[in-house]
């Protein structure tokens, strides 16, 4: 082994391989290098700033969801969110012992118009809505809400914070994110805003909440942010109806899963204590 | 008295049945009671009356 090397390290192949290692070093400086002279994918601003974690009064295990802010949001999301976004997995029924009353939610229903079983000559019917009816969207199809906002398709809002990263920060920063201005040398597309928050700054959606554009039922003040706040509760109310149940059912989970496990540890011990008790003894025979 | 319930099998198993049912509406009774005055405040049941005049009643929530 020894012998070999040594034959290998002439003067001519020590030269040759130090010069292939810098060659193949230098090369890959320079490669690193000038890549990392431009990036222009995946920056921050391609990823959308990260939204601050906000305290929502839902945050925690065992925390449920401000129903009076559902009721609120619910009044925002039909009053502004609903010209454009539809909320196609809510219906009229939903509402009732979350944020209406069961009469509430009838009369709300009962306002709108439903296709109807067609007459005896077929002709269609229309009928007023019931409970079991869900909420109608603002347009028939996606054609119809592309060709109302520029070509851009405003997203259904039933699932929306489950469907972002960031979930309920990431709404309300990006309804309250909307700068005066976008920042100086940020070409937008035609038809659209920024906002930070938003993957790639530009977005179809304009502001639309600015201070007192809803007057709530029980007197909270209708700023910017306490309605992004409260529409942000209701979608997220929207997107997990079962939440207030599921955590509580955690909670019983929680208890007698783990009061099952330390009885098992219990019950384990107690019956291993003679076996590891016992002491094995050997009497040799005597002769 | 635990033995009188352990002797025959079919007490005994009566006497499981039973101590189920009772524990588990103890225990979600007790447990609902906890988490509802943990979330006071925010439920439905509390908030109702700042939006809707009169008690409701059960058909109306």
């Amino acid at each position: 082994m020894f012998k070999s090397s040594a034959r290998l390290a002439s003067p001519w192949a020590q030269r040759a391989m130090a010069t292939t290692a810098a060659t193949v070093g230098l090369g890959a400086s320079y490669v690193l290098y000038q890549d990392s002279m431009t990036a222009n994918a995946m920056t921050a601003s391609e990823h959308g700033l990260h939204p601050p974690a906000y305290g929502w009064s839902h945050n925690g295990m065992f925390e449920t969801f401000d129903h009076a802010s559902i009721r609120r949001g619910f009044q925002v999301y039909r009053e502004v969110c609903a010209a454009c976004h539809s909320l196609d997995r809510i219906a009229w029924r939903n509402l009732v012992g979350v944020s209406h009353t069961a009469s509430e939610a009838k009369a709300m229903a009962e306002e709108l118009e439903y296709d109807d079983e067609p007459d005896d000559e077929g002709n269609p019917r229309k009928r007023p809505g019931k409970l079991a009816d869900y909420i109608p969207g603002p347009y028939p199809n996606e054609q119809a809400a592309r060709a109302g906002n520029q070509g851009a398709l405003p997203p259904d809002l039933s699932l929306i914070v489950k469907a972002r990263h960031g979930g309920c920060d990431y709404l309300f920063a990006l309804l309250t994110g909307y700068p005066e201005e976008p920042p100086a040398g940020v070409v937008l597309p035609p038809g659209s805003n920024y906002n930070p928050y938003f993957p790639g700054g530009a977005i179809a959606m304009g502001r639309v909440l600015f201070d007192d554009l809803v007057e709530y039922e029980d007197g909270t003040p209708a700023t910017t942010s306490q309605m992004a706040k409260d529409v942000t509760t209701f979608l997220n109310w929207a997107a997990e109806p079962e939440h207030d149940d599921r955590k509580k059912w955690g909670l019983k989970a929680l208890i007698i899963t783990s009061s099952l496990f330390l009885l098992s540890v219990w019950v384990k011990k107690f019956k291993w204590q003679p076996i590891k008790n016992r002491k094995i003894v050997w009497n040799p025979p005597r002769k | 008295m635990f033995s009188a319930l352990i002797k025959r099998n079919s007490l005994y198993v009566a006497t499981i049945f039973t101590g189920a049912f009772a524990f588990q509406a103890f225990f979600d009774a007790t447990l609902t009671k906890w988490y509802e005055n943990h979330n006071k405040g925010k439920l439905w049941h509390d908030v109702r009356g700042k939006f809707v005049e009169g008690a409701g009643d059960e058909d109306d929530e």
